[in-house]
């Protein structure tokens, strides 16, 4: 069907757009900007007045938990709540189980993704088997099966010679690496490794679990060449490294998550197990420092870091509880208080949403040029509206801000010119 | 920006009253000075041949242990017998929980035997807040030590052993000695002695055994023991868990002792009539000399009989703090 949006402030930073105008959608391509191609004929016309028009986002970090882990969420519920949160397309870590380290588990996730029709998902694959870290995974076939990225998610490669080898290897074949860069052994612990840590008494993990694999991993990509991107990255010092190596050249790029970007760890105080994710948040002066990497190039994009948790996972003391939180219905009002906080503007937002997430794994979205696919989200940034457990979409309501007033909330979003979502 | 609230707020009743005594930090003098006045009055009636009164009959108190310990909890068991309550001592191993039960199916449980109080020892921190703010809030829980977090009735049998030695807290100036990194005792000590107006605390300790900033907790850090002891009035030794020492924290016990265990050589860096004290169970030849354990300055033994007065202060103000809230159901839904 083909459909008019009219009357809506169309921002699409890859072509540097931003104007009340309005957009033409057929045959699930987009068809035009603010004139209509000739001879189109709206078979329904969207009023989106006072309202954002952007290209459908793109999330680097989504686990959608199937296969294996369905008490937790599953591709269809995950897609359901990204539909509702403005994102149309989502990476989602190799951690399922089985793993996504051969062929078969990648398509099966894809095949249900189609099957579901309410969000592209590309599953990365594994960067050695079993994700043991010792033997390189099959990448050219994964790579042929669909896997967008290779990633050892936070398991351990000790060896530096095996990492350097799947380094190569993925070059060889120009495959996207993608480190969530972690230390195992200066990670064991459950938060921050800082005075609010000691005053609980809760483990501490230092910012050298994070730093000390980031510049291991920056001297392997240099050596090796190979295309690099490091994935929620929670320390000052990690973006400062990066935004060093792009200076000189490297071709690595960066995403955080966006409680990291909001939250630190004084919020841990009283123990809520909401707030237990890895890595962990860390102290005020590393989110001042990642805000401004936001600024200075050095963090392209912002992620969901969606972790959705059966309610038991939570229910225990602090260490005891499994990390992370449940985001994609919360990552765009969450972003858009960056905007109010006048950190970033609102087109400089919506492209580490949208263009530049798209442009690290190279693919053809998070765009509304003519002639590629009509992924579309259109939200109310004045809307106020409170998340809530029991209203989500998501097969985990495990948030911090469940209960928190939010503003600006997405109304329509359309996956190749389908309506996936309408409020 | 999402700033957090105060979370130990929760302990208190809407009168300002103890309902569950979770951690030292954040309480006011006044209460942690009501805590000792009580216990005051509890150790006078420990000497009389009748032990026993009535402020806790017909209420049912669980201790709840998570974490192996015998003077603990027997001490909260004689507490509880003396203010005539009904007791029942459980022993959860990690083995019995790991059986699929939760921690939260265990309490809910007991919450449904009508039970009035949990004493609660837990190997996470947090366990005690846990329980009292998710799991069951009409129950008043008395934390009997959680993870490295806090233990609050040692730190106050502390604060009472030094009251009666020593008087006022403002002029004392007090060092705590060992593995304060893993220790719930130091982190309630600390709170105590400032909110009690302690002029000067110290922590002497290895860097390995010091967790990050400890500063921030409002203490001077000292990793030698000449320094750190001089001018000293209360030496608080901690005890070396052995059982947490899961990484290379330490060269070897012998070292320890070498540099932080508490002789009679560095017991003279202290001032004269500085006293020795120690939560127990002491490792003899490890943290303290057995000359110092058993001798004139050591308060170790005078700390077991004021925890039972102390834990009986507790108890006794935390029920009655806990049913002022269930007369008064609609505060808590405020």
């Amino acid at each position: 069907m083909n459909i008019r949006i009219t009357g809506g402030r169309v921002i699409d930073p890859s072509q540097q757009l931003d104007q009340v105008t309005d957009l033409f959608i057929a045959d699930g391509l987009i068809a035009g900007i603010d004139t209509a191609p000739a001879g189109f004929e709206a078979g329904h016309t969207l009023d989106a007045s006072g309202q954002v028009v952007c290209p459908g986002l793109v999330d680097l970090c989504a686990h959608v938990r199937e296969p294996g882990y369905t008490h937790k969420g599953s591709i269809a519920r995950e897609s359901a709540a990204a539909a509702a949160g403005g994102i149309t397309t989502l990476v989602t870590p190799p951690t399922t189980s089985p793993i996504v380290d051969t062929p078969a588990v990648a398509q099966l996730i894809q095949d249900k993704a189609r099957e579901t029709g309410l969000a592209r998902v590309l599953p990365m694959g594994a960067l050695t088997r079993g994700l043991e870290g010792e033997q390189l995974s099959p990448m050219h076939a994964l790579a042929g099966s669909g896997c967008i990225a290779f990633s050892n998610a936070r398991l351990p490669i000790r060896s530096s010679l095996v990492l350097m080898r799947c380094l190569e290897y993925a070059a060889t074949h120009d495959l996207l690496v993608l480190f969530q860069a972690q230390d195992a052994e200066l990670a064991k612990g459950c938060m921050h490794d800082d005075s609010t840590s000691t005053r609980l008494g809760l483990a501490g993990i230092p910012e050298a679990a994070e730093t000390v694999e980031v510049a291991r991993c920056l001297m392997l990509v240099e050596q090796t060449g190979v295309r690099a991107h490091f994935g929620q990255i929670s320390c000052d010092r990690s973006a400062r490294m990066i935004i060093e190596a792009r200076a000189r050249g490297l071709n690595v790029s960066a995403d955080v998550a966006v409680h990291h970007l909001l939250l630190s760890d004084v919020n841990v105080d009283g123990f809520d197990s909401n707030y237990h994710v890895i890595p962990p948040l860390r102290s005020q002066l590393d989110r001042a420092g990642l805000r401004q990497a936001l600024l200075a190039d050095g963090i392209q994009a912002i992620c969901s870091d969606h972790q959705p948790h059966d309610a038991i996972a939570k229910q225990a003391p602090f260490a005891a509880t499994e990390p992370g939180m449940s985001g994609l219905e919360t990552l765009l009002p969450l972003c858009l208080m960056l905007v109010e906080q006048d950190l970033l503007e609102m087109p400089q937002l919506i492209a580490k949403l949208s263009c530049e997430p798209a442009a690290i794994l190279g693919i053809d979205a998070g765009t509304l040029k003519p002639g590629r696919a009509a992924d579309v989200c259109i939200f109310d940034p004045a809307a106020r509206w409170t998340p809530s457990a029991a209203a989500t979409r998501s097969g985990g309501g495990n948030s911090p801000f469940m209960g928190t007033e939010l503003r600006g909330r997405v109304t329509h979003t359309l996956l190749a010119g389908e309506q996936v979502f309408k409020l | 920006m999402f700033e957090p609230q105060d979370p130990n707020r929760i302990q208190l009743n809407s009168k300002g009253q103890l309902r569950h005594f979770l951690t030292t930090e954040g309480l006011s003098r006044e209460l942690l000075t009501e805590i000792l006045d009580t216990a005051d009055s509890f150790i006078d009636m420990g000497a009389k041949q009748i032990k026993k009164v009535p402020l806790l009959r017909g209420r049912t108190v669980v201790n709840l242990f998570f974490e192996a310990s015998t003077r603990t909890l027997s001490t909260f068991e004689l507490a509880a017998k003396r203010l005539s309550a009904d007791v029942l001592n459980l022993n959860i191993s990690t083995s019995s929980t790991s059986k699929g039960e939760t921690l939260k199916d265990t309490l809910m449980t007991l919450e449904a035997m009508h039970s009035d109080m949990f004493v609660v020892r837990h190997a996470d921190s947090g366990a005690a807040h846990f329980i009292a703010s998710r799991v069951t809030p009409d129950v008043a829980v008395i934390n009997a030590g959680d993870g490295r977090h806090a233990h609050p009735t040692q730190a106050m049998l502390d604060m009472l052993t030094i009251r009666r030695h020593k008087g006022a807290f403002e002029p004392l100036k007090v060092a705590i000695v060992g593995d304060i990194l893993h220790s719930r005792v130091a982190r309630s000590q600390i709170h105590a002695l400032r909110i009690l107006g302690a002029s000067e605390i110290r922590v002497i300790a290895p860097k390995t055994l010091l967790p990050r900033h400890i500063e921030a907790m409002g203490v001077k850090v000292f990793t030698d023991m000449k320094s750190g002891l001089d001018e000293v009035d209360v030496i608080m030794m901690l005890r070396l868990q052995k059982e947490r020492m899961n990484s290379a924290l330490l060269p070897s016990e012998s070292e320890f002792y070498r540099l932080y265990g508490m002789t009679t050589e560095k017991l003279a860096y202290a001032r004269p009539d500085a006293v020795v004290m120690h939560p127990g169970p002491i490792n003899r030849g490890v943290e303290i000399e057995s000359a110092i354990a058993d001798g004139p300055r050591s308060l170790i033994l005078d700390q077991v009989t004021n925890g039972i007065a102390v834990r009986m202060a507790v108890m006794s103000m935390a029920m009655s703090g806990q049913m002022v809230e269930r007369q008064h159901p609609q505060v808590q839904a405020q």
